[in-house]
């Protein structure tokens, strides 16, 4: 336990000390998305990489929050301290229903149940014109406001996104350590041992289900309150798929991982920009050569390749 | 202590279980043995809760079982060791073993006491106190399967149910696993009950047996009686084999 929170404060410390490299600009908007996307990552991984447990509509549950936010502040003139809550705990109950049935499917059943959500999600927002704004979107969306101080910069933003990410951080390692830890491992690993231990493997599927559901919510609404504007185009299936490649990329069940898939998903298409009508072609071959070399994601991908260079050099005293 | 009234289970349409009775006294080793599909693992299963009965009655200890959640029934006292071991394999040995008392954590003493059972788990399988840091999957079968049955200690159990721990280990292993069985009985009184293939070695350490085909109890009798049934003998023990040939 000891060693997870010093690799927290160093996380924590990094993370704080970034925008003094860059002074704002351009990269500094890039980097509150890694922040948010980080939290759905850690989010969706939870539910995949710790119970096992695929989904593809997590989007829908990302968008519902960034709508439920912006519907009570923009059409009902909430202060968005209060909506952000309330959207979490609406998706989340909406998603514990849900989950008692889908979740007694399994593999493929399950990935179709959760994309037809997702997908049924994303039509409300686009039909239902006079709540949501239809396919033009919603805009206006007030930005979050603390003590008099407004984030309505990047720099601001970053801060402001990157402590709710690594509260979510803290959160997800504690909870993976602890018991129902253990547990959502058990039941990923063998659903009928895990019963016949006394796991409720079914609750249990459906509570982290909604967790995972409620922080991407969360994220949600933050994304709401930082872009101010939002369309049905960000929370689509694509969304859904981009979110199930960096948990797998980046490590499955591992917290630490969620980041590093995020940070890579989202950075890379801004660094290969210059590549133009190549950069589609180099994503997909990085994710190809990705997955193939590092079968176990980017987190135990990178120390296994740090590994192996110094060995190579004759540095065997490394690892 | 459990007895079972008349159970019928179906998977779908499969009808797995017809009628099924049967009983276990207090500190009883009893055993079922019977074909593959027999329905062996099948009775465990709807004991645990895992695949419930769809008629028909479970009374442990005299309370009505059988509607029950799993995770209840593993609170009042029956603890299942899956067929083919099941440990947790990315998790390490430690950590299955805190699995296995994973509804008695919410008591406040829980810390103390989970690590004496834990020691205890440990003296019945030394190898486990070796090997406690190593992740499960990456243990020999034999030692998985005293794993499995260190989780399920880890329990508390008052009726272990045993489905064919000799699968695929060497006689010596088996051995090792009867006897650990065999001193369970002697110093905690748990009641078990055991289904194997290895008819002979079940019949050996059992008191009572059932035999089961197609669903149904076919014979049932003290172990010794049955180890000397000619019907037993040719079809589980392979016995006079020839005999039945040539007739």
């Amino acid at each position: 336990m000891k060693r997870e929170l010093i690799k927290f404060i160093c996380f924590s410390l990094f993370v704080m000390l970034m925008p003094s490299f860059f002074k704002g600009g351009y990269l500094m908007n890039v980097l509150v998305f890694v922040g948010i996307n980080t939290m759905l990552a850690i989010a969706l991984n939870l539910l995949l990489g710790y119970a096992g447990q695929i989904s593809l509509g997590h989007a829908g549950f990302f968008g519902l929050g960034a709508y439920l936010s912006g519907i009570m502040t923009v059409t009902y003139g909430w202060n968005p301290w209060q909506a952000m809550p309330v959207a979490a705990i609406a998706v989340g109950c909406l998603a514990y229903l849900i989950g008692f049935p889908i979740l007694k499917l399994k593999g493929h059943y399950l990935a179709m149940a959760t994309l037809g959500i997702g997908i049924i999600i994303y039509i409300v927002f686009n039909e239902t014109y006079d709540l949501t704004g239809g396919p033009s979107g919603l805009s206006g969306i007030p930005n979050l406001e603390l003590g008099g101080i407004v984030f309505d910069t990047d720099v601001k933003n970053y801060y402001l996104i990157w402590t709710f990410t690594l509260a979510v951080v803290l959160f997800s390692i504690n909870l993976a350590n602890s018991r129902v830890g253990r547990a959502l491992r058990a039941v990923h690993d063998s659903e009928v041992a895990a019963r016949v231990v006394g796991v409720n493997a079914r609750l249990l599927k459906v509570q982290v289900f909604a967790l995972s559901a409620v922080l991407s919510s969360l994220a949600g609404s933050l994304y709401a309150h930082t872009m101010t504007f939002i369309s049905p185009a960000s929370f689509g299936f694509n969304f859904s798929v981009e979110l199930l490649t960096m948990v797998v990329i980046g490590g499955l069940g591992s917290v630490y991982g969620s980041f590093l898939g995020a940070a890579l998903l989202t950075l890379l298409p801004e660094f290969l920009r210059s590549a133009n009508d190549y950069d589609i072609i180099i994503y997909g071959g990085l994710l190809v050569i990705m997955v193939m070399f590092m079968p176990g994601g980017l987190v135990r991908g990178i120390p296994d390749l740090f590994k192996k260079v110094f060995k190579t050099k004759g540095g065997a005293d490394h690892a | 202590m459990l007895r079972l009234k008349n159970i019928n289970t179906y998977y779908g349409k499969v009808h797995a279980l017809k009628n099924i009775s049967l009983h276990l006294g207090q500190g009883e080793i009893v055993t079922l043995i019977g074909a593959n599909g027999a329905g062996k693992t099948t009775i465990l299963n709807t004991i645990s809760g895992v695949t419930p009965a769809s008629a028909g009655e479970i009374l442990f200890n005299k309370e009505p079982v059988s509607a029950l959640q799993p995770d209840r029934i593993v609170k009042l006292g029956i603890s299942q060791v899956p067929e083919g071991r099941q440990v947790f394999k990315p998790l390490s040995v430690e950590d299955n073993l805190e699995l296995g008392a994973y509804l008695r954590y919410r008591s406040r003493e829980w810390k103390a006491t989970i690590h004496k059972d834990m020691k205890q788990v440990f003296e019945l399988f030394p190898r486990l106190e070796e090997r406690r840091k190593q992740l499960a999957g990456t243990m020999s079968g034999g030692e998985q399967q005293m794993l499995a049955i260190g989780r399920a200690l880890m329990a508390n159990p008052k009726l272990l149910l045993l489905d064919e721990p000799s699968m695929g280990l060497a006689p010596l292993v088996v051995q090792e696993i009867f006897r650990v069985l065999e001193r369970l009985r002697q110093e905690s009184g748990t009641t078990i009950l055991l289904v194997e293939q290895n008819a002979k070695a079940a019949l050996k350490l059992a008191d009572r047996g059932y035999v089961l085909e197609t669903g149904k109890v076919i014979l049932e009798g003290a172990a010794d009686e049955l180890m000397e049934n000619a019907e037993v003998k040719r079809a589980y023990l392979g016995k006079d084999k020839k005999e039945m040939w040539e007739r």
